[in-house]
C-alpha cells in the first residue's frame, strides 16, 4: 500500500495558503506603518519594517518549498503554469510591502498632515482588498473538493468579482492622495518624488492582490 | 502462497480507510479477513478454473509436468512476492503466477503447449483493466459530485444518495456469487433467479445503508472547511467500497494460490491431467484460510506503516476509486480473467485525477509501477523454469 501515498503526492494547496498568510500579513503592517509615520516615531517605522522582513522571509521559504513540490512528472488537478503564477503574484504582495518599508525607514519619512487622512484610507482599503484575495486563495481547498465546478465556482467567481471593484476603489483613493501630494509640491520639494512613490506602492499591492483573484479564474476555467 | 497473497494484497483494500481514519487496524483486518474469505469461498471458483487449465493445452501436458510444473509456479511465485515485499516492489501475485505458468509450459513443454489465446486475453486485460477501472471511477468521481458536493446542502444529499451505492455493491456481490458461481454447493442458479436474489440483497443492503447513514455522526461544522462534515459521511460509503475491493480481492486472487494446487491434487488423486473435476469447495475454502492467515499474521505490519501516513485521498475520492476498482475486478473474476488489485486501484486513481479531483499524481510512480509489472512476467518465468528443473530432479 506504500506505492499508494506515493502515487498521490502531497496536495499544494495548503502551502499556497500558508505562502498567502504570509504575504498578507506583510501587507496588514502597511497601517501601522502609515501611523508611526504620521506621529514621525522612526524607532517604530524600524520595528514594523523589521516585522515585515521577517514574514516576508517566511513567505520567500514556503515559495521556494513550492517550488520544488511541483516537479514535471505531476500530474496536477491545477495546472502547473497557473499555479505558479498565483504564486508569484501572492509573493509580490510580500515584496511590495517590504519596498514601502524600507523606503521609510531609510529616509526617516515623517508623513504631513494633510496627506495623513487620504493615506491611511488608501492603505486600509488596499488591506481589506488583500484579505479578500486570501479568503479567496482559502477556498482553494473547496474548490478541489467539488472539482473545480458548479455551486463552488460560481461562490469564488463571485468574490474574485467583488475583489475587482475593491481594486478600483483604491485606484480611486490613490488618486485623491496623489492630487494633495501634488497640492503640495512647493513646500515639500523633492519629498514629494518620494511620497509619491510610496503612494503608487501602496496602490500597487491591491493590484497585486487583484491579479491573485484574476489567476485563479484562469485556473478554475482550466 | 496464499499466506503472501494476504500479506502482500490486504492493504490494497483497506489501506486507505486505515489512512483516513475510518477503521482501526484490527477492525480492518477483522472486516478483510471476513470479506476476503468470502469472495474467495463464494465466488473465487472461475478464475481458480483458469489458472488450473484454461492458460495450457492440457492434451499435451503429462501428469509429470504438471505436478512439477504447478509446484514450480507456486514456488516461483512465492518466491518473487516475499523478494518483492522484502524490498517495497509493488508486484502483482497476478502477474507472477501468469507468468510462471507461461513460463515452464514454453520451455518444459513446448510453446505449442501453451495457450497462446487464453493468455493474451489476460495480457489484454492488464491494459483493459486500468483502463475501465479508470473511467469507471472519473464517472463515478463526477456522479458524487454532480449529485452531493455540488449542491446547496451536501448533507442531505450523501445521505439521500448514499444508499443507492450500498444498493450496487450488495447487488454486484449478490450477483457474481449467485450466478453459477455457487455450483460447489450445489446452488446453481440461472441468470433470472440470480437476478431476483441479487436485487433482495440490494434492497437489504439499502435498507441496511440507509440505517447506517442516518446515524452516522458528523460532528460539528469548521468553520473554514465547509465539506468536513460531507467527507465523514463519505467514510461510511468508503468502508463500504473497502469491503467491496477486499471481496473482489479474494475472489479474484485466490486461484493465484489453488489453481496450481488443484491441478497438482487432480493428479495425484489419479483424475488426470483434463479431468473435469471442479474446484472443490475445501480447496477454495484453504485459499481463504491462507489468505486471511497472511492477513492475521503479517498483514498487520503493513497496516499500520499504512495507518501512521496521514493520506491525501479523502474519503470521498478513495469512495469513486475503490467502488470502480470493485466493479472491474468482480467483472474479470465472473468472465474467469486473473487481473491485478494494484493495476485497477492506480487505474481508478489515474481517472479520479482526470475528474480534477485529486491535487497532485506522481506519473513517475505510475511508471514504476507499471515498469514493475512489465519485469514480473519474464523473471517469473525464469524462476518457474529453474523450480521445474529443480523439482524434476529432486523428486524423480
Amino acid at each position: 500500500m506504500a506505492w499508494i501515498d506515493k502515487l498521490v503526492g502531497r496536495s499544494p494547496i495548503e502551502p499556497m495558503q500558508e505562502h498567502m498568510k504570509a504575504a498578507v500579513a506583510c501587507a496588514e503592517q502597511i497601517p501601522e506603518l502609515v501611523a508611526a509615520m504620521s506621529i514621525g516615531d522612526l524607532e517604530a517605522i524600524a520595528r514594523v519594517r523589521a516585522k515585515i522582513d521577517e514574514r516576508e522571509h517566511e513567505a520567500d521559504g514556503i515559495k521556494n518549498e513550492i517550488r520544488n513540490h511541483l516537479p514535471r512528472r505531476f500530474m496536477l488537478a491545477i495546472e502547473r503554469r497557473d499555479l505558479l503564477e498565483v504564486l508569484e503574484s501572492q509573493d509580490s504582495i510580500a515584496d511590495v510591502a517590504q519596498d514601502i518599508a524600507e523606503l521609510a525607514d531609510q529616509r526617516g519619512m515623517v508623513l504631513p498632515e494633510n496627506l495623513r487622512e487620504p493615506v491611511e484610507a488608501l492603505a486600509s482599503r488596499v488591506v481589506a482588498a488583500c484579505k479578500l484575495a486570501e479568503s479567496i486563495i482559502n477556498e482553494l481547498d473547496e474548490l478541489l473538493e467539488t472539482g473545480f465546478a458548479g455551486r463552488e465556482s460560481s461562490r469564488v467567481e463571485g468574490m474574485i468579482a467583488d475583489l475587482g471593484r475593491l481594486e478600483t476603489e483604491t485606484d480611486e483613493l490613490q488618486d485623491r492622495c496623489c492630487r494633495v501630494l501634488f497640492g503640495m509640491e512647493d513646500e515639500l520639494g523633492v519629498a514629494t518624488v518620494y511620497w509619491h512613490r510610496l503612494v503608487l506602492w501602496i496602490a500597487t499591492i491591491a493590484d497585486h492582490a487583484e491579479r491573485v483573484g484574476n489567476r485563479l479564474r484562469l485556473l478554475i476555467a482550466h | 502462497m496464499a499466506w503472501a497473497i494476504g500479506a502482500n494484497d490486504v492493504a490494497n483494500a483497506m489501506g486507505t480507510s486505515v489512512g483516513s481514519g475510518a477503521l482501526t487496524i484490527r477492525g480492518a483486518i477483522i472486516v478483510a479477513a471476513v470479506l476476503e474469505f468470502g469472495g474467495a469461498f463464494l465466488a473465487g471458483g472461475h478464475v481458480t478454473n483458469t489458472v488450473r487449465k484454461g492458460m495450457l493445452d492440457m492434451n499435451l501436458v503429462t501428469e509429470e509436468a504438471i505436478l512439477y510444473g504447478m509446484l514450480a509456479a507456486l514456488a516461483s511465485a512465492a518466491t518473487l512476492l516475499l523478494a518483492a515485499t522484502r524490498f517495497g516492489l509493488p508486484v502483482s501475485t497476478t502477474h507472477s503466477i501468469v507468468g510462471a505458468i507461461v513460463g515452464f509450459g514454453a520451455i518444459a513443454i513446448g510453446p505449442d503447449a501453451v495457450n497462446w489465446a487464453k493468455v493474451g486475453q489476460i495480457v489484454l486485460s492488464w491494459l483493459t483493466s486500468p483502463l475501465l477501472s479508470g473511467v469507471l471511477a472519473f464517472a463515478i468521481f463526477n456522479l458524487t459530485r454532480r449529485a452531493v458536493l455540488d449542491r446547496p446542502d451536501p448533507m442531505t444529499e450523501v445521505r439521500r444518495v448514499g444508499p443507492f451505492f450500498f444498493f450496487y455493491v450488495f447487488f454486484i456481490m449478490g450477483l457474481v456469487t449467485l450466478f453459477k458461481g455457487l455450483k460447489n454447493l450445489k446452488l446453481d442458479l440461472d441468470l433470472p433467479e440470480a437476478l431476483g436474489g441479487s436485487v433482495v440483497l440490494g434492497l437489504v443492503g439499502m435498507a441496511f445503508g440507509y440505517f447506517v447513514l442516518r446515524r452516522v455522526d458528523a460532528g460539528e461544522e469548521v468553520e473554514g472547511n465547509r465539506f468536513g462534515q460531507v467527507e465523514r459521511v463519505f467514510v461510511v460509503l468508503q468502508i463500504l467500497t473497502a469491503c467491496a475491493v477486499a471481496f473482489a480481492h479474494g475472489s479474484n486472487d485466490v486461484a493465484n494460490s489453488i489453481g496450481p494446487l488443484a491441478a497438482v491434487v487432480s493428479v495425484v488423486e489419479g483424475g488426470g491431467v483434463a479431468a473435469k473435476a471442479p474446484v472443490e469447495p475445501w480447496m477454495l475454502a484453504v485459499g481463504g484460510l491462507g489468505i486471511v492467515l497472511g492477513l492475521g499474521t503479517w498483514g498487520y505490519r503493513v497496516m499500520e506503516t499504512v495507518g501512521k501516513k496521514i493520506t491525501e485521498l479523502t474519503p470521498s475520492r478513495g469512495f469513486s476509486a475503490e467502488l470502480a476498482a470493485a466493479t472491474t475486478i468482480v467483472l474479470a473474476s465472473r468472465m474467469g480473467i486473473p487481473i491485478s488489485t494494484t493495476h485497477t486501484l492506480v487505474g481508478a486513481v489515474l481517472g479520479v485525477g482526470m475528474a480534477r479531483g485529486i491535487a497532485a499524481i506522481d506519473l513517475r510512480v505510475v511508471g514504476s509501477i507499471v515498469a514493475s509489472w512489465v519485469a514480473t512476467l519474464p523473471i517469473a518465468a525464469a524462476l518457474a523454469i529453474f523450480f521445474f528443473y529443480f523439482f524434476k530432479g529432486l523428486l524423480s
